[in-house]
C-alpha cells in the first residue's frame, strides 16, 4: 500500500518536538505516512493554510479549534482535536527591572505561582504612579494556554487582567527582544523563548504553567474535520506515529539528540542547549540560577496526549470568562465535541498504550499520582491541581463559569 | 474599472519593500491612489487607527499576524470591525490569496463588488513577485553553478593536465553516470581538493 501523503504545519517551539521526532526518527514512515512538515511564521498562517487544505494536520494551540469552531477566528475550516501534544512547557518571565521590584515586594524566586502573583500585586500598586502606563505582558495569541492561564494566575492573585495589566500578542520568537527592548515587561510563551531571555541575562522565568496548574493542556495536533472523515485510515496511523513518537521523546536518554534535531535550522534554528532546559526541566530561570521544575513538559506519561473533555471544556470556560465567547448550551457543546478521544481509542488501541477509561475528569482533583481505570497499560495520572487549590468539574460548568464571573 | 474607486482606504503590511511596493504600483495604476504602505510594524495601532482603512493587506509569511489580527478584533485600534476576505463563501478567491501568499481584511459591510477588484490585483500582484523572485533566484544559482564548474574544470586541469573540454567531458560524463547534475559533482570535487590540499593552499 502506497503511503499517506500528509502536510502539517508547526511552529517553532519545543512542543513540536513528538511531530518533528515523527519524522526525523522514522516513527510517520513506520506506520505508512508520508509527513512534510513546513514550518509557520504565525498560527494564523496555520489556520489559513489548514482552511485552504494545504495542510491536513498541524501544531495547534489546544484553544485554536475550539475557537475555529465556535467561530471565533476568521477563514477557520471546522477542525477536531484527536491527540494533544503534551503537557506543560510554558514559562511566565519578566524584564530584569521587574524582576528588581518583585524582589523588593518579596518574589523569592523558587517559581512559586502565589509568591510571585502577590509580590507582582504589591509591585503594581505601589509604583503604578511611577510607570505612567500599565505594565504590559504578552502572550502569543489570543486563543492560547498562554493567555488563559497569565490572567488565570494574575486574577488569582487579585490583579485585573483588564484594568491593572496590559496583555498584548507577540510572536514567540520576538518574546526576548521586545523584552530586552521594553517593548513589554513580561511574557509567557512556551519554551525555548523563556529560557532565550533567562540564559542570556534579558529576563527571569518568574512561574511556570506546570506550577499554575500541574499537567494541564497546551497543544493539539489539529486535523481538518473534512480530511479527518475522507481519510480516517491516514489519521489514524498518524496519532499511532505520534505516539510512538511521543514515547521516543519523553526518554531522558533521548534528550540530547532530540534537543540536536530541534535545534537544526529547519526547526527551531537555536541552541540544543536551550532545547535541553525545557525537557529536562532544569530551568536556568536567570542570574545564574537552575531550579529543577516538576513535570516542566510531559510528552507521554500521564495520558499527555489524550484529548480530555474536560481540557476542551475548561478553555471553552476561560473564553466565557474573558468575554470572547457567550456562554450557551450549544457552544460548550461546540467545544465538547473538538475534542476527540473516541478517535484517540480507536487509533491507539492496537498500540497497547494506556487509554483512560472516562473521556473527562474533575481538573485538580489529584493531589498525588493515583493509578486510574484504563485499558491496556495501567495509568497513573496527577498530581494535576491548580495554585489556587480549585476544581474544575466539568459536569458542573454553569457554577464554575457563575463563580468566576466578574 | 469600478466607479469611485478613490475612495476606499487601502494599507499594505509588508516588510519586503519590494513587494509592497510592486502591490502598490499595480493598485495605483487601477486607479486606487488612497494607499497607505506600512513595513514596520512598530506603531502600527496608532497609524491604522489614524487611517481608518477600508481593506488591508497583509503578506501571509507576516510573523506578526497574529497581533494585527488581535487588534482588528479587539475594534480599539479600528473604529469598525475588521474581518478577513469580503465574503467567506468566496473560497475560490480564499484559495488565490493564500496560494499568492498574501492575506486581505476588509471592513464589516463593504460590499463584495467594490473589495473584489482590488484582492484580485493584489493577489495577481503578489504572484507576479512570486515568479519575479523565483526567477531571480533561479538566476543567481544558474551563475553559482558556472562558477562552480569553472573551478571543478580549473582543478582537473592542473591535477590531471587535461584540456577544457576534456575537463568539462569528464564532468559531464561523470554526473551522467551518478544520474546527478553537473554542478554537485562539481561542488563535490572542489570540496574534495579542498581536503586534499596542501594547508598553504588553504
Amino acid at each position: 500500500m502506497s503511503p499517506h501523503q500528509v502536510i502539517a504545519g508547526f511552529m517553532p517551539l519545543l512542543d513540536s518536538a513528538v511531530l518533528v521526532a515523527a519524522k526525523e526518527k522514522g516513527f510517520a514512515e513506520a506506520d505508512g505516512i508520508d509527513l512534510t512538515l513546513v514550518r509557520e511564521t504565525s498560527w494564523a498562517s496555520i489556520r489559513d493554510r489548514m482552511a485552504v487544505g494545504h495542510f491536513q494536520v498541524a501544531h495547534l494551540l489546544a484553544p485554536m479549534p475550539i475557537a475555529a469552531n465556535l467561530g471565533l477566528t476568521p477563514l477557520a475550516a471546522k477542525t477536531i482535536a484527536p491527540i494533544a501534544l503534551g503537557l506543560g512547557g510554558n514559562a511566565i518571565t519578566v524584564s530584569n527591572a521587574l524582576w528588581a521590584r518583585m524582589v523588593d515586594h518579596g518574589a523569592t524566586g523558587d517559581l512559586d505561582p502565589a509568591t510571585a502573583g502577590r509580590a507582582l500585586r504589591k509591585t503594581i500598586s505601589d509604583q503604578r504612579e511611577d510607570w505612567g502606563r500599565p505594565l504590559k505582558f504578552a502572550v502569543v495569541h489570543p486563543f492560547s494556554g498562554h493567555y488563559y492561564e497569565l490572567r488565570y494566575w494574575l486574577a488569582a492573585c487579585g490583579i485585573d487582567p483588564e484594568r491593572d495589566v496590559e496583555v498584548v500578542i507577540v510572536p514567540p520568537p520576538l518574546m526576548a527582544d521586545a523584552l530586552a527592548s521594553g517593548t513589554i515587561d513580561g511574557y509567557c510563551v512556551g519554551e525555548p523563548w523563556s529560557t532565550a531571555a533567562s540564559t542570556v541575562g534579558f529576563g527571569r522565568i518568574v512561574t511556570i504553567k506546570a506550577a499554575i496548574w500541574r499537567s494541564s493542556p497546551e497543544k493539539v495536533l489539529g486535523a481538518t474535520a473534512a480530511w479527518a472523515e475522507h481519510e480516517p485510515d491516514a489519521l489514524a496511523a498518524v496519532l499511532r506515529a505520534l505516539s510512538r513518537s511521543a514515547q521516543w521523546c519523553a526518554a531522558p536518554s533521548n534528550h540530547r539528540e532530540l534537543a540536536d534535531i530541534l535545534a537544526a535550522p529547519a526547526y527551531i534554528a537555536r541552541p540544543a542547549d536551550w532545547m535541553l532546559r525545557g525537557l529536562s526541566g532544569d530551568l536556568d530561570v536567570g542570574g545564574g540560577n537552575v531550579i529543577r521544575a516538576g513535570d516542566f513538559f510531559v510528552p507521554f506519561a500521564k495520558a499527555a496526549m489524550f484529548p480530555w473533555k474536560s481540557h476542551a471544556l475548561w478553555f471553552y470556560s476561560q473564553m466565557v470568562r474573558w468575554g470572547q465567547v457567550a456562554h450557551t448550551p450549544e457552544n460548550a457543546s461546540i467545544a465538547r465535541e473538538t475534542y476527540r478521544p473516541d478517535l484517540y481509542r480507536a487509533a491507539l488501541k492496537p498500540l497497547g498504550v494506556a487509554l483512560p477509561a472516562a473521556n473527562a475528569k474533575v481538573e485538580g482533583a489529584l493531589q498525588v499520582p493515583m493509578p486510574v481505570g484504563s485499558a491496556g497499560a495501567s495509568l497513573i495520572l496527577g498530581p494535576d491541581g491548580f495554585f489556587d487549590g480549585t476544581l474544575f468539574d466539568p459536569d458542573r460548568l454553569d457554577d464554575y463559569i457563575a463563580k468566576q464571573a466578574r | 474599472m469600478p466607479a469611485q474607486p478613490t475612495t476606499l482606504s487601502i494599507v499594505i503590511i509588508d516588510e519586503n519593500r519590494l513587494r509592497a511596493s510592486v502591490i502598490e504600483v499595480g493598485l495605483r495604476e487601477a486607479g486606487y491612489d488612497n494607499l497607505t504602505t506600512i513595513n514596520d510594524v512598530t506603531g502600527i495601532a496608532r497609524r491604522i487607527a489614524d487611517i481608518e482603512p477600508d481593506v488591508i493587506f497583509i503578506d501571509l509569511e507576516n510573523p506578526n499576524r497574529d497581533m494585527l489580527e488581535n487588534m482588528f478584533q479587539l475594534s480599539r485600534a479600528v473604529q469598525r470591525p475588521i474581518a478577513m476576505f469580503v465574503d467567506r463563501s468566496d473560497q475560490a478567491a480564499i484559495e488565490a490569496a493564500v496560494d499568492a501568499g498574501v492575506s486581505a481584511y476588509v471592513v464589516d459591510g463593504l460590499k463584495r463588488e467594490r473589495v473584489k477588484p482590488i484582492l484580485d490585483m493584489a493577489i495577481s500582484r503578489f504572484n507576479a513577485f512570486s515568479r519575479m523572485a523565483r526567477e531571480l533566484e533561479e538566476a543567481r544559482s544558474e551563475l553559482e553553478n558556472r562558477k562552480l564548474i569553472d573551478r571543478a574544470k580549473g582543478i582537473l586541469m592542473a591535477t590531471r593536465s587535461l584540456s577544457e573540454a576534456e575537463a568539462y567531458a569528464l564532468l559531464r560524463k561523470t554526473a551522467m553516470n551518478q544520474n546527478r547534475k553537473i554542478s554537485e559533482i562539481a561542488e563535490s570535487l572542489i570540496t574534495a581538493a579542498g581536503l586534499l590540499a596542501p594547508p598553504e593552499d588553504n
